[in-house]
């Protein structure tokens, strides 16, 4: 699955950064550079022939799952299920299939449609639009076409085939999930889902009668809807969220969009290839505030200064009116500090992207005790459920961005999969810091672990070093027979161990780019160790093994040789 | 492992070798970062005592950069060499050193915000004694700097009870409405960058906003067509789609393929260069304009005997003949103005005359700006330039977009009279024809042989009328016949 669109601005909690003492989970087969408190200390080794799936389990190959059918059959004693999972989307299609597979009789609720936010309304038809916007962009840059001697005539585009392609694609993926969940075995339940009481829950259709199921265990992975802010209306017509800009039912010649993370830097790409200009309405001082700084500003150098897009910093969207009565949408401006009106700005359409509030009401949390954060539902490191006196609820969790740990499809899934772990009695804490996120503009942006502020803050507070080390996409080959050198990688790191903390990267297909760094996180791989992994030549894959190879490691324990000793 | 990554690395050393990682790498100890050694500038920097520090250019596109951090504050003392200030340009972070010591008295623009290169962003003193003259002197200047707008001419101080010619329009329309105009973000950055002052375009855009096109046609330039249609309407897409296409998109589709003529057994299709599709494109569009021709014979001989004279110092006669047209539209302001919405005039402030060139494979306009006011060694000497632009295609939009009458001439290929086609936006083009001895009677009925030139004029009936181009023609013949005047 790729990164789903949903990072908001400021409202989720930034909780996931800041998970003490990550589990580390790796092959028995390899062999490490000792020095790894967490994982020495906290737990013996995983058996050699445990696998652990990481982050997608969506792609699972059918054969060997259809095998694991058997597995669904039998539930504990005294209940229906094993397992029931509130909400199918990412998330709880991946824990689903990871259930299956572990041998519990599993049951999905869905209340909408199969796939939830990332399939129909978010990463997956995003990346349709995206498809086309970035092959608009090249047909379109002159220059670029000329320098590889290429001639093409005015480029154009057909709104209706290309909003056609998202959907169509979006129904695809939407059918295979729901193929693969009942290839297995797994009972789709239709109807809107509510926890009745402990492994209790009821199911049903608006207007039917409910039916009561137990379950031994229950997660809650209901997901969010697109956040709008008091004082904007929403005609979806004129003034809309994602959901809505997904269906590309026009091109507007001019959109505000409100909120420059993600989702609204993915679709100011969009947009601004299908001839849009564009106008960024930011609260936080910066635009892109969610990236590492350097790679903020190199993105704003590529994705926003040369496009036709502006932009206001430090301001709110205080009122936002439709276009009605011959008039445009009206923005009404207010400084974000002083709250004094700044500007009204007056445009064809406006985009608010300010990020996704959870979907979590009418789950009938009130039942069990359980107040939400602002509609999160709150959860321990295992997505275990604390109820409002601070103790864990037994046999309910809650994952996805319904707990807004970490507000991506693919951590929901993994978050899901680590869940069912623990379940069948396989304690796991899934390492937040390993789990990459990408923005799917031209070039794209991707990241893992922590930005360069967040790694020198966890420093001081800790007392080592942090070292930074960087290439330039401009010395790949790869890259520049594409004509594409622009971009940079950087690695955080750690110069005495060598443990890598954070690795951001702007160009042409970080968000491909980015699992050889996330990947050496989650398997606790060191950068005096990784350096000497080979890749083919000439390949973009080069930026980061140039990346690994210019960081410097203290002496001790750099180089294979002394690994050996060390070890 | 150790020896096959070690004997690896040659074979990666082509991708290696180019990267950038060895600066990043000498870098890191340092405490500057983002220093490229290769691209420190050094700070210019004027008067004795106390020193402005200038806006420095860091790149040949910049016009503006923005002051990302002092790395000196303050009171702090500055040796020769060391880096002082981090600018943004369009393209990269750069450090700024000074090249003289001294103390930074007075930051003039703090972190953070924006000048204009060659403008004063701190002041340098020499010694201790002069730092509290350079402070009284920077907060005026900061004052005055305060509120930067796009590189301007000086603004006039504001007590100044305003004498400039405040432009009748823009004031106008202030007066009406009291809110302010509204310019889409292209168009905010096409003025910035074609320096046009965006409060005085007229916005001709939904609800009355400045668009692109407005400030493209305030700067004198021809809108590209927009690559990507008009959102609004559906275009076609391939004729041959089997998706359930939106019906519209059909209509279009059939109209172009109503009529195909059966192809030409051993016939081959060339498709259109990008200059070519824009000849196509501007001459189908030329189709819309209510064009007339006037011809009007002209006697060269003074002229040739000119040209004779002074082409060994590189003068042309195309130049010859674009100078005398730019004269003669100088007392004929309407040849040189343009109809651009069907309801005014538009008068031109400048005469530029475009002349067409055949270059390989295309043609194309070079304009020779302020016709009317170079001289013709200086117009020559531009020419020369533009052409050998034009041929190796080097030319920018404003040199080839900017025209406000053309001028083409065929005469050197003995072409005795032709017709132009009028290219969109403007409104009259001259074709010239080859000067040729005729036998000619004079008032007293004698006969003579004199060099006789056809020169034929297309023009946009909307705003010129024949008389119009009779009397701007009789001007133009005169200055041939009469020619000294252009060499002045």
């Amino acid at each position: 699955m790729q990164a789903s669109l949903s990072l908001s601005l400021s409202l989720p909690p930034a909780a996931p950064r800041s998970d003490p003492a990550p589990t580390v989970f790796r092959p028995s087969a390899l062999r490490f550079c000792g020095l790894r408190r967490e994982a020495l200390g906290l737990r013996p080794l995983r058996p050699a022939g445990s696998t652990w799936v990481f982050p997608s389990p969506a792609r699972t190959p059918s054969r060997k799952t259809v095998a694991a059918v058997s597995g669904n059959g039998s539930p504990s004693k005294g209940f229906d299920y094993d397992l029931v999972i509130i909400g199918a989307g990412v998330g709880g299609h991946g824990a689903a299939l990871h259930a299956v597979e572990k041998g519990l009789k599993t049951a999905i609720i869905e209340g909408d449609i199969v796939g939830g936010t990332c399939v129909n309304r978010g990463c997956v038809p995003s990346k349709a639009l995206l498809a086309v916007s970035g092959r608009m962009r090249e047909l379109q840059n002159e220059h670029h076409l000329k320098a590889l001697g290429l001639q093409v005539s005015s480029p154009g585009y057909d709104r209706q085939g290309v909003a056609d392609h998202a959907n169509n694609l979006a129904s695809k993926i939407r059918n295979n999930l729901t193929n693969s969940l009942k290839a297995l075995g797994v009972d789709i339940l239709t109807g809107v889902g509510t926890i009745a009481g402990t492994q209790k829950v009821k199911y049903g259709k608006v207007g039917f009668p409910d039916t009561e199921i137990t379950a031994k265990d229950i997660i809650i992975a209901t997901g969010s809807v697109p956040f709008v802010p008091n004082g904007i209306e929403v005609d979806g017509k004129t003034v809309f969220t994602s959901d809505h800009a997904l269906k590309l039912e026009w091109v507007p010649e001019w959109i505000a969009i409100v909120g420059s993370g993600y989702i609204g830097l993915e679709f100011s790409d969009v947009y601004s290839a299908l001839g849009s200009e564009v106008t960024f309405v930011e609260a936080l001082d910066q635009l892109m505030p969610g990236f590492d700084p350097e790679i903020g500003k190199l993105a704003q150098r590529v994705l926003i200064n040369p496009r036709k897009i502006d932009y206001h910093t430090g301001v709110f969207a205080k009122k936002i009116t439709p276009a009605k009565d011959g008039k445009p949408v009206l923005i009404e401006l207010i400084d974000a500090k002083t709250k004094e009106p700044k500007d009204t700005l007056e445009v064809d359409a406006a985009l608010i992207a300010t990020g996704r509030a959870p979907f979590t009401k009418g789950l009938g949390l009130e039942n069990i005790n359980i107040v939400t954060q602002r509609g999160f539902v709150p959860v321990n490191e295992r997505m275990q459920v604390i109820d409002a006196s601070g103790n864990l609820i037994p046999h309910l969790y809650c994952i996805g961005d319904a707990n807004g740990k970490m507000m991506l499809a693919h951590a929901a899934s993994a978050q899901g999969i680590s869940v069912v772990e623990q379940i069948g009695g396989r304690d796991n804490v899934l390492n937040h810091l390993s789990i990459p996120a990408a923005c799917f503009t031209h070039p794209e942006i991707s990241m893992v672990g922590m930005t360069e502020p967040q790694a020198r803050e966890k420093a001081q507070q800790e007392g080592f070093e942090v070292s930074v080390a960087k290439t330039s996409f401009k010395a790949n080959t790869k890259a520049l027979a594409e004509n594409e050198g622009e971009g940079l990688a950087k690695l955080i790191y750690r110069p005495d161990t060598g443990e890598i903390l954070g690795v951001h990267i702007l160009g042409m297909h970080a968000a491909d780019l980015i699992h050889e760094a996330s990947n050496a996180i989650a398997l606790g791989t060191r950068v005096q160790d990784i350096k000497f992994a080979v890749h083919a030549h000439p390949t973009l894959s080069e930026v980061l093994d140039e990346l690994f190879k210019s960081a410097k490691v203290f002496e001790c324990i750099s180089g294979v040789h002394s690994m050996r000793n060390c070890a | 492992m150790a020896a096959t990554s070690s004997s690896a690395a040659p074979f990666l050393s082509s991708s290696s070798s180019l990267s950038s990682p060895s600066s990043a790498r000498r870098l890191l100890p340092l405490p500057v970062r983002r220093v490229s050694p290769s691209l420190r500038r050094r700070i210019p920097a004027v008067r004795a005592k106390i020193r402005e520090i200038f806006m420095p250019a860091l790149s040949s596109t910049m016009t503006e950069g923005k002051i990302v951090s002092w790395v000196k504050a303050e009171g702090d003392r500055l040796s020769k060499g060391e880096s002082v200030v981090v600018v943004e340009s369009d393209k990269a972070d750069m450090d700024v050193e000074t090249f003289y010591d001294g103390i930074l008295a007075a930051i003039v623009v703090p972190e953070g915000e924006t000048a204009p290169v060659g403008a004063p962003i701190g002041l340098l003193a020499e010694s201790e004694d002069e730092v509290p003259l350079a402070k009284a002197q920077a907060q005026s200047q900061s004052q005055a700097q305060s509120h930067f707008s796009p590189p301007s001419p000086p603004p006039p101080p504001p007590s100044d009870p305003a004498p400039s010619p405040a432009p009748m329009a823009g004031a106008k329309a202030e007066a009406e409405s009291p809110r302010k105009a509204v310019s889409t973000p292209y168009a905010k950055k096409l003025a910035k960058q074609h320096k046009v002052d965006i409060e005085k375009v007229v916005g001709t855009g939904p609800y009355g906003r400045i668009t692109p096109a407005d400030v493209e046609a305030a700067a004198g330039i021809q809108p590209k067509k927009p690559i990507a249609p008009a959102p609004t309407s559906a275009p076609a897409a391939t004729p041959v789609t089997p998706s359930p296409a939106p019906s519209a998109a059909t209509s279009p589709a059939t109209k172009a393929s109503a009529a195909p003529l059966p192809p030409i057994p051993g016939s081959t299709v060339v498709p259109f260069t990008a200059m070519q599709a824009a000849v196509s494109r501007n001459m189908v569009e030329s189709l819309s304009v209510p064009t007339f021709r006037v011809g009007y014979p002209v006697m060269t001989d003074a002229l040739d005997a000119l040209y004779e004279k002074i082409k060994s110092k590189g003068v042309t006669m195309t130049v010859l003949l674009a100078k005398a047209a730019a004269m003669a539209l100088a007392q004929h302001p309407v040849v040189n103005a343009t109809c651009k919405d069907g309801k005014s005039f538009s008068y031109n402030s400048s005469i530029n005359i475009a002349v067409a060139v055949a270059i390989d494979g295309g043609l194309i306009t070079p304009v020779l700006q302020d016709a009317d006011k170079l001289d013709i060694y200086l117009l020559s000497q531009r020419w020369k330039e533009l052409v050998s632009k034009a041929r190796s295609k080097q030319l920018s939009p404003k040199e080839y977009n900017s025209g406000t009458f053309t001028l083409s001439n065929l005469g050197m290929f003995g072409v005795d009279r032709f017709d132009a086609i009028l290219p969109p936006g403007q409104g009259a083009i001259m074709a010239v024809g080859a000067s040729k001895p005729s036998v000619v009677a004079d008032r007293d009925g004698f006969f003579a042989v004199k060099n006789k030139m056809l020169v034929n004029v297309t023009a946009d009936h909307q705003i010129i009328y024949g008389a119009d181009l009779a009397a701007f023609l009789q001007t133009f013949s005169k200055i041939v016949e009469n020619p000294e005047c252009l060499t002045v």
